[in-house]
């Protein structure tokens, strides 16, 4: 027993080891790269065009490298006030940049690079005729939308509000991915999502627009942050979503102009 | 006489200790005391508690009322078959939760393999309270199979056989003397379940959804409440610490150091 216990001992201890040597390692490891690596924490959202604009980055800036952190924008300023190195902060709405500005995360003031408007999803064909927001209250239809405090919810409840239209939700899911995957899986018989998370699931949803959308615009912003490792990197990182070519990327995968 | 352990071995199990402490007792440091009692009294938040709790208590039986045989069967059935279909009772133990909800949806979702057939009989389970309960019962079976398993292992089929040719018919047997043998890995199992189930978030968000009263139980309110209000997640999170400590000291430690996993586990 004695003799089998020291064994096991022994052996957790060198996985120990093992496991801390390889991150001690890793760290080493990047830290001596030659190559000059911005770090780019964005809103999940953001996923497929920020990887667009990396490309042409790494174009134009031969032996450059953009690493991303896809997360939701609450997760991400949490993590960067937390002591999270990166270049540039890229969140889905103001309040969580106006977050990171009071945490004195930022080396300069953020801009406002994209908009992005609510639409509805339903089933492809719209089988239950859903023509515009105050549809979505019709008894026996099952909606969900995201919950109050995540953007998405914030923006569905304040069109809800201007139109006097009580929803009662199946479900507020707590990200607009968790939404539409619930109408994209036939759960629900519609979700209130971003135009351009209804661009990304493509045939299989419908899309409802309404005009209401316009009332409740949700803002993109971006900022170089003060932990930035190459300033410079980040800074033309940040020029280049706001230039023409960012905007144009950005514009055909639906999102609108700042 | 016990053999004694190697002195050095107290340095790397303090660092384990420490491990798992640190974290928790950081939790306790961080909440704001000043409106602990306001932030966890909410309505949102007793809402939730009471939710997690009737939900992981309906989950629990009903793990129980399925695990119960299930460990019968897997412990004493000789048959090859059963040796076959022991890991998929155990696949939900390594499974993320965020998969089992997916394969919950599509059994018992809406268009589900089932689901269908119950939604046209007018058996409604996605976003509601019985949809919570599938998935945390999903999640917390193979805790009660594991730890009653190794009870019925290790307890083995002697009495029963002696109290059979007393004359004792198999229900008698049954009620009298299997079950009473089994008590301890049964709670144990029960209590494990319970706990799992309690801190169910990743199947229940997938397949559930999150509505007040109805499907957020307390860990989507706390995922939730992290958008918006990091003090009500903080306390929140040390309620939940606070609950499943209580189950599993009050309950709990005694029953599984002497109980049915520990044999469960080394078999």
């Amino acid at each position: 027993m004695g003799h089998g216990s020291w064994f096991k001992g022994s052996t957790l201890v060198a996985i120990a080891l093992t496991v801390f040597g390889v991150g001690v390692s890793g760290c080493g490891a990047q830290g001596a790269d030659q190559h000059k690596a911005i770090t780019v924490y964005a809103a999940a959202s953001l996923r497929s065009v920020f990887d667009e604009i990396k490309k042409r980055y790494e174009d134009r800036n031969p032996g450059s490298t953009v690493e991303f952190t896809f997360a939701g924008s609450s997760d991400l300023v949490t993590q960067l006030t937390q002591g999270a190195k990166a270049d540039v902060f890229a969140s889905a709405d103001t309040r969580n940049m106006d977050k990171a500005e009071a945490a004195g995360l930022l080396a300069d003031k953020p801009v406002n690079f994209a908009s992005n408007t609510l639409v509805i999803v339903t089933a492809p064909g719209n089988p239950k005729q859903i023509h515009g927001f105050a549809d979505l209250a019709e008894p026996g239809l099952v909606v969900v939308e995201c919950a109050a405090p995540v953007p998405c919810g914030g923006a569905t409840h304040k069109v809800a509000q201007q139109l006097h239209v009580t929803l009662t939700p199946a479900s507020e899911e707590t990200s607009v991915t968790d939404v539409l995957n619930k109408v994209t899986s036939g759960q629900a018989d519609a979700g209130v999502v971003y135009r351009t998370d209804a661009l990304l699931a493509g045939p299989k949803v419908a899309t409802v627009e309404f005009p209401e959308a316009a009332t409740a615009v949700n803002h993109y912003p971006i900022a170089v942050l003060k932990s930035a490792s190459d300033a410079v990197g980040a800074r033309n990182f940040v020029d280049l979503v706001t230039s023409g070519v960012g905007q144009k990327i950005l514009q055909q995968a639906g999102f609108a102009q700042p | 006489m016990r053999p004694g352990l190697p002195r050095w071995i107290y340095l790397p199990a303090f660092l384990g200790g420490l491990f798992v402490a640190v974290p928790l007792l950081a939790v306790v440091v961080k909440v704001d005391w000043t409106s602990f009692a306001s932030l966890i009294t909410s309505s949102a938040s007793v809402t939730a508690l009471l939710l997690s709790v009737k939900t992981a208590a309906v989950s629990t039986a009903l793990c129980i009322l399925l695990g119960v045989p299930v460990a019968l069967v897997l412990g004493r059935s000789r048959s090859p078959v059963v040796r076959w279909v022991r890991p998929i009772f155990l696949l939900p133990l390594v499974l993320p939760p965020v998969v089992g909800g997916i394969a919950l949806l599509y059994a018992f979702g809406r268009l589900g393999l089932l689901g269908r057939y119950l939604d046209a009989a007018g058996i409604h389970i996605a976003f509601s309270t019985t949809a919570v309960v599938l998935a945390q019962a999903f999640v917390s079976l193979p805790f009660l199979v594991i730890a009653l398993e190794g009870a019925v292992r290790s307890v083995g089929v002697d009495h029963e056989a002696v109290a059979a040719t007393l004359g004792a018919r198999p229900t008698v047997v049954w009620w009298r003397v299997t079950m009473p043998m089994l008590l301890p890995g049964l709670v144990s199992g029960a209590v494990l379940a319970f706990a799992r189930a309690l801190g169910e978030f990743g199947a229940t968000l997938t397949f559930a959804g999150s509505r007040q009263g109805v499907t957020r139980t307390l860990p989507l309110e706390i995922y939730l409440q992290r958008e918006s209000d990091a003090d009500a997640a903080v306390a929140l999170s040390l309620l939940l610490v606070v609950v499943a400590a209580i189950v599993v000291a009050v309950v709990g430690s005694r029953r599984l150091a002497s109980g049915g996993l520990t044999s469960g586990v080394g078999s």
